[in-house]
């Protein structure tokens, strides 16, 4: 864990913890910033997010903090208590980041305006993220990951064909996530300015308009052509209903079936494979099928199905449709490993659906190594963590410490005397 | 003067994953210069031509997704098989801060420009490679987009219903998200270099990526021996970590109107009845999160009951005056021209485009004080900026470059 050389070895981080900063300090620490996790005295109300250990609700033992705050050291400090707040004040001073997503004007009524702090420390860089931005009422409002999703737009593009079903917000705290890939976006850019310029800035990110801006078609469809996509089971949203990407698999589970065949070689490929499955005289499409194997050429641009020529010939278009039923015919009689395999083997895009414990038996997330153990003290064995999300050749994501404990680092940050030091 | 103007990318990213990531560097005044090869008209990125068209124009020029990923870089056309193309390639590269693309693997290698020859050409090179599976491991070859990542990395599992399919993201949020990664990797490579004077070559994989966001559920499934597939899982739309009840989207008045709501704690639960009144049934074992998680379908049943009989504006409005976090499932028209917060803060530039004309794009959810983003101009036309590139970066002359074109070098 230790002694690993990261990209921000060296760069002094405060964060003051928020589900809304969690991941972008975690991004900062496993990558080698010194990131100092400030927390009120009583813990965090994030020590209380579930799962615990053994499902016993502890503040030593969620999960949630575990993977959160990996490679972070922890101080405890009451913003309202005059000496934290002068503590804190000090430390803040003293760095080069501050991550902080508190309710506008918070942090000013506890003695700590960014613009003070900022104007003692000009090569500062302060983040601030909030839920829609510095000014706007909502974000002295509650809001979630659901609601933040729901009103920013992701949600009205996700769900089912089916419309009587309600849309579905995606899991795993997303709306977080993606404003903590802004903050740290953000961030590094300010950080290499100021390496250029010497100076640091005020950085404000907005958890809405983050949202806004990670829902590819929906936004520039309205944007250019005025038209508005509906959501449609386990695909893209559209403005016009687009064929099944998705099929049911023998193990139960499901795939992404990718593009369906469009060219010669590809319609052979997905017959001599029904024909090694001893499945292909029960597709009904087969004599279909067989055409289009049976087409000249191999494929390059010009003999690629031409979606013009889809629409207006009925056979090309029978056979196009054939290509698909046939994948998903195919994917009701093996695995979804097998499918993807057999399909990526054959040059055709394709992906299982896995669920996030499979992802981490998955052979080609272990080959990589992605699966990471880490030694956890308070269970006095190893824990397997997620890997990073990045593969830095000289300076490797790693995690550098497990969580910290409550106050595991007063002593090592505050000298008796007043004084401030980053670990 | 741009927080980047200081750097220059030669770029070879397209779709959305890779595009995404420099358009980010070019808001913030980054030189970025995008390559395309000739030959194919760069058609290898599909959305130069794709829909959504602005006024029913259609060809390689108008494709609003290619539009509105690529705002303010260059543009240049340049065949790498030929050899005078790796020649001026290499001179591009000796130029540059960082290359980045998002090929499949192996594809720069394959031209003869992997990383051991783009450190040759410039030795603190920063090189960021992505792709759906990176560039090792048995699945280093295979072929993925947004929704393949999506899919292998877990995020589609991790939306839906229980006793559903998956639901999946309707759009290509790992597109989105390896854009992020990306543009994170190379601002943390160039931050190193910039202080040790050390460049590297960053192998980033889109599933990896995706699949480093559910850490909860891999630790639970790790520690506590809980898989996520499971009878009754996912059901996204509640809440689990934290527990929250009721947490969920409901129905509005009207057709496919919706709204959601989340209780984080029995304060907000009590405000919430407050609200609804005498349309709630007043059960006690609800008073207590406990007893609320152990009632989930009866008790969204009751919500729902509630919120169809109403307007979802007016009850999320209510709602949040009460201190409840609740908000309507907004249409895209409805957060783009119906929110005015949007366009104030604004998050929906309008940039010249050379085809398309004055276009809106997303802009970004950020502002840096002392050096914010600028959209103004709007992706580059094929080749348009043959001209400034190989003029005056790299000194030839027009008659050389017109050399160029005759020959199909560019």
């Amino acid at each position: 864990m230790a002694g690993e050389r990261g990209p921000l070895d060296g760069v002094r981080v405060v964060e003051i913890a928020s589900e809304a900063t969690a991941y972008a300090g975690k991004l900062l620490a496993d990558h080698g910033a010194t990131v100092v996790l400030v927390e009120p005295r009583a813990g965090s109300p994030l020590r209380w997010y579930e799962p615990f250990v053994d499902d016993v609700g502890d503040p030593e033992r969620s999960l949630w903090w575990w993977h959160h705050q990996t490679s972070k050291h922890g101080v405890a400090l009451d913003l309202d208590d005059p000496t934290d707040s002068r503590r804190l004040r000090a430390l803040l001073a003293a760095a080069d980041v501050v991550v902080e997503a508190e309710a506008p004007g918070r942090l000013a009524a506890a003695g700590l305006d960014p613009a003070a702090v900022r104007a003692d420390a000009p090569r500062l860089v302060w983040t601030s993220i909030t839920g829609y931005g510095p000014t706007d009422e909502r974000s002295r409002q509650p809001f979630t990951d659901l609601t933040l999703l729901a009103e920013g737009g992701p949600v009205w593009s996700c769900g089912y064909d089916d419309h009587t079903l309600p849309p579905v917000r995606g899991g795993g705290g997303q709306a977080f996530n993606t404003g903590a890939h802004y903050a740290v976006m953000s961030i590094l850019t300010a950080l290499l300015y100021r390496e250029h310029a010497g100076v640091g800035q005020r950085i404000d990110v907005n958890l809405y308009a983050a949202a806004n801006v990670t829902t590819e078609f929906a936004s520039y469809s309205w944007l250019v052509a005025g038209q508005t996509v509906q959501r449609q089971t386990g695909r893209h949203a559209a403005p016009n209903p687009s064929f099944p990407t998705q099929a049911a698999t023998a193990d139960g589970r499901h795939v992404n079936t990718g593009i369906p065949p469009r060219r010669p070689p590809e319609f052979r490929a997905v017959v001599a494979w029904l024909d090694e499955l001893g499945i292909a005289e029960d597709f009904d499409g087969i004599g279909v099928l067989r055409l289009g194997a049976e087409l000249d050429g191999e494929g390059e641009a010009g003999n690629v199905l031409d979606l013009a020529q889809i629409a207006e010939d009925d056979l090309m278009g029978e056979i196009f449709q054939s290509g698909r039923d046939a994948v998903i015919f195919i994917a009701a009689h093996v695995t979804a490993q097998e499918f993807m395999l057999g399909m990526q083997q054959r040059g055709m895009a394709s992906g299982a659906i896995n669920s996030p414990e499979e992802v981490l038996a998955d052979p080609h997330f272990i080959a990589r190594g992605w699966p990471t153990p880490v030694h956890q003290p308070e269970l006095g064995r190893t824990v397997t963590y997620p890997g990073g999300p990045i593969r830095f050749g000289a300076t490797p994501w790693s995690i550098r410490r497990t969580a910290p404990r409550l106050g595991e680092h007063d002593d090592t940050v505050f000298g008796s005397d007043g004084t401030v030091r980053f670990p | 003067m741009g927080a980047l103007s200081h750097l220059r990318i030669c770029d070879f990213t397209g779709q959305l994953a890779g595009a995404g990531a420099t358009k980010w560097l070019a808001a913030f005044g980054a030189q970025v210069i995008r390559i395309e090869d000739p030959v194919t008209k760069g058609r290898w990125d599909i959305l130069r031509g794709s829909p959504p068209f602005k006024d029913d124009r259609r060809g390689i020029e108008f494709g609003a997704g290619f539009q509105n990923h690529n705002v303010g870089k260059l543009g240049i056309t340049l065949n790498v098989r030929t050899d005078r193309g790796k020649e001026l390639l290499a001179e591009l590269v000796r130029r540059s801060d960082a290359v980045t693309e998002n090929f499949a693997a192996g594809v720069l290698e394959r031209w003869g420009f992997g990383y051991p020859r783009l450190r040759e050409l410039r030795p603190d090179i920063v090189y960021v490679s992505n792709c759906g599976f990176g560039q090792t491991g048995p699945y280093g070859t295979f072929k993925s987009w947004g929704p393949i990542a999506q899919a292998v990395s877990g995020l589609t599992f991790t939306s839906g219903l229980p006793d559903e399919d998956p639901a999946g993201w309707g759009y290509s949020f790992m597109d989105h998200t390896g854009g992020y990664a990306m543009a994170i990797a190379i601002l943390m490579a160039l931050f190193h270099r910039v202080r040790t004077g050390e460049g590297q070559w960053v192998d980033l994989s889109c599933t990896e990526a995706g699949a480093a966001l559910h850490g909860p559920a891999m630790l639970d499934f790790d520690v506590n021996g809980r898989p996520m597939r499971r009878p009754g899982s996912p059901n996204s739309n509640r809440n689990a970590w934290p527990a929250m009840a009721p947490h969920g989207i409901y129905p509005g008045a009207g057709d496919d109107e919706w709204i959601a709501i989340s209780c984080r704690d029995d304060a907000e639960w009590e405000a919430l009845r407050t609200v609804a009144g005498a349309a709630l049934p007043d059960r006690t074992a609800w008073a207590s999160v406990r007893g609320r998680l152990d009632d989930q379908d009866a008790l969204d049943a009751a919500v729902a009951a509630w919120t169809r009989g109403a307007d979802r504006f007016a009850t999320a409005a209510a709602l949040r005056a009460a201190g409840v976090a609740a908000a309507p499932v907004r249409r895209p028209a409805e957060r783009i021209d119906g929110d005015p917060a949007t366009g104030a803060w604004p998050l929906w530039p309008t940039v010249a485009h050379g085809a398309m004309g004055d276009v809106r794009v997303d802009g970004l959810p950020v502002h840096l004080s002392e050096t914010d983003w600028d959209m103004t101009t709007g992706a580059p036309l094929l080749g348009e900026h043959n001209d400034v590139v190989y003029g005056d970066l790299l000194g030839l002359s027009s008659s050389e470059i017109d050399g160029l074109r005759a020959e199909g070098v560019i």
